[in-house]
């Protein structure tokens, strides 16, 4: 077999690969940016939180109109709007920590999701649903995976400076007088991202191209902007070469993509430039042994 | 003199917990007031009140012009997120955000202004550095320096000379005096009574409620203020047991 049999072939061959390849692309270019911001503020388990509560929306929108790709975009926004509304009640009202509210939240998405599932759905649906299917993406799917990366680059530039400041020093947004609708604007762009992902990763890894690549690439750069745009490079990356392998090796082609992504992200929390493992060795070595203060 | 911001019957609850109850009181244009009290009193969450940060739960904060004025806030440098991936002259840009948003242009003369604030904090030469490769000292320079290039007629400052050490506490005590002269009204939180009895000429006590407020030596005379205010004062006498081993050589 030749290198380009190899690395193109299956791309120029198989219409379904570059629809999935399509959705991965364009996926990661609205969603790297999200979660960037979302890492910086401390807020991954969050997010990982949020990207399954939009579960028992999406499962009930199935049960009413079927695999449609609107109605299921409709309840999986109604679900993690309402939820995450919730969560600030039950924080606010109660003297619960804020990771028991997500943990609570999680398990109930999940596992209200799946026994509204298992009401009409078959196993099929339920896995369906819970890792998604990446070669199954069609025309209607990429259209609104498109619309939602294209409205996210088109409100990211109105927030970009609100978020960066919300990051490192939110009383200074609140006090500016500006910064109301940062947030909202913000968190409403990350759950029609969540969606758009579950359409081809499903609700247990639609997080995987949006906040893997961003965990990773601050080990690598020091400034937001470059940040964010390798976090974009290594989910094209991950897309790609998880696309390629799942195709030669006869696996599921969502969870390899989000394997190699996380693969990534490992590496780069080990071997990164800035902040990693092996930084970390190097500055002990050459500081030397520590030693005890004499008495 | 007339008022710069007017409290009144500010009260903010967290859920069940009273932060403020009722404070009422005066703020002067030009005036440089000291806002003490122990820790957990409220002082900081009525500089976020007067700054916009939280909304009170009850009571009016009156401004001398309608819409408010400009406000430069300086929150507790343990709110700020210093591995944040920022410049130091980014950070001072970003004391632009207020007046002119999203999408305001960044132009020479921010650039410059901004320069010019890292001149006057001593930080010329850290333009280009992360804020997380500078010392808690250097931090809350850039910090001022922010406020300096916001150019804002009421200066809000929270705690702003807490772990930093003397020759940079006296390098931005000189800038808020700069401040006063020119006519600002700076309303700082701070602990250190020397630094209030110094320079400070007015100063509001805060312990949930206001306990007093008005020029700080008024303040000091009626005890308001002490340096003499120390553990024995805070503990009631018949709280404190006796040392045992002078008991045990009494009997």
């Amino acid at each position: 077999m030749t290198l380009s049999a190899l690395l193109f072939e299956p791309f120029e061959k198989f219409a379904f690969l570059q629809r999935a390849l399509a959705a991965c692309l364009v996926l990661s270019v609205g969603g790297a940016p999200l979660g960037f911001f979302m890492n910086q503020r401390r807020m991954a388990l969050v997010s990982d939180a949020m990207s399954h509560a939009i579960f028992p929306g999406v499962a009930i929108a199935f049960l009413i109109a079927g695999l449609n790709v609107w109605s299921l975009t409709l309840g999986g926004l109604a679900a993690g709007i309402l939820i995450a509304l919730f969560s600030v009640f039950l924080s606010r009202t109660s003297q619960i920590k804020e990771d028991g509210v997500f943990t609570l939240l999680f398990l109930l998405s999940l596992t209200s999701g799946t026994l509204l599932l298992s009401l009409k759905g078959s196993t099929i649906d339920l896995l369906h649903m819970l890792f998604g299917d990446i070669l199954a993406i069609d025309r209607d799917a990429l259209i609104f995976i498109v619309s939602v990366t294209l409205m996210t680059l088109s409100i990211l530039p109105f927030i970009y400076r609100g978020l960066i400041l919300d990051c490192f020093d939110p009383d200074f947004l609140s006090a500016s007088g500006r910064g109301k609708s940062v947030r909202p604007l913000f968190f409403v762009l990350f759950v029609v991202n969540l969606v758009a992902a579950f359409q081809a990763l499903g609700t247990l890894m639609a997080l995987g191209l949006i906040l893997l690549p961003a965990i990773a690439s601050p080990f690598w750069t020091r400034r937001v902007p470059t940040s964010i745009a390798l976090g974009i490079g290594l989910a094209w990356l991950s897309s790609y070469v998880g696309l390629l392998i799942s195709y030669h090796a006869n696996t599921p082609s969502g969870p390899m993509v989000v394997l190699v992504c996380g693969i990534l992200c490992l590496a780069s929390v080990l071997l990164g430039r800035r902040g990693s493992v092996l930084v970390f060795f190097r500055q002990t070595r050459r500081r030397g042994p520590t030693t005890g203060a004499s008495p | 003199m007339k008022p710069a911001l007017t409290l009144q019957n500010i009260s903010v609850h967290y859920g069940a917990r009273h932060a403020l109850q009722n404070v009422s009181g005066v703020f002067y244009q030009g005036s440089l007031t000291a806002v003490a009290g122990p820790n957990g009193s409220g002082k900081s969450t009525l500089l976020k009140a007067i700054a916009g940060v939280i909304a009170p739960t009850s009571g009016h904060i009156i401004f001398a012009t309608d819409p408010r004025p400009a406000i430069a806030y300086l929150p507790q440098a343990a709110h700020v997120q210093r591995d944040f991936p920022i410049t130091v002259a980014e950070v001072v840009l970003t004391g632009f955000y207020p007046s002119i948003g999203e999408t305001g242009k960044i132009g020479r003369a921010q650039h410059e202004a901004a320069q010019k604030a890292l001149h006057a904090v001593g930080l010329s030469d850290y333009a280009k550095s992360l804020i997380g490769e500078l010392s808690g000292g250097q931090f809350q320079r850039a910090l001022f320096a922010r406020l300096i290039v916001q150019d804002a007629p009421i200066i809000l400052l929270d705690e702003p000379f807490t772990a930093i050490d003397a020759e940079t506490t006296a390098r931005l005590i000189r800038l808020l005096l700069d401040w006063h002269k020119e006519g600002r009204t700076v309303i700082c939180v701070l602990h250190d009574l020397l630094l209030i009895k110094k320079y400070f000429p007015d100063s509001m006590v805060l312990h949930g409620k206001c306990l007093g407020s008005g020029h700080t030596h008024k303040m000091f005379e009626n005890k308001l203020l002490s340096f003499d205010l120390d553990m024995a004062e805070l503990i009631p006498a018949d709280e404190i047991d006796p040392p045992t081993h002078v008991s045990a050589h009494d009997s």
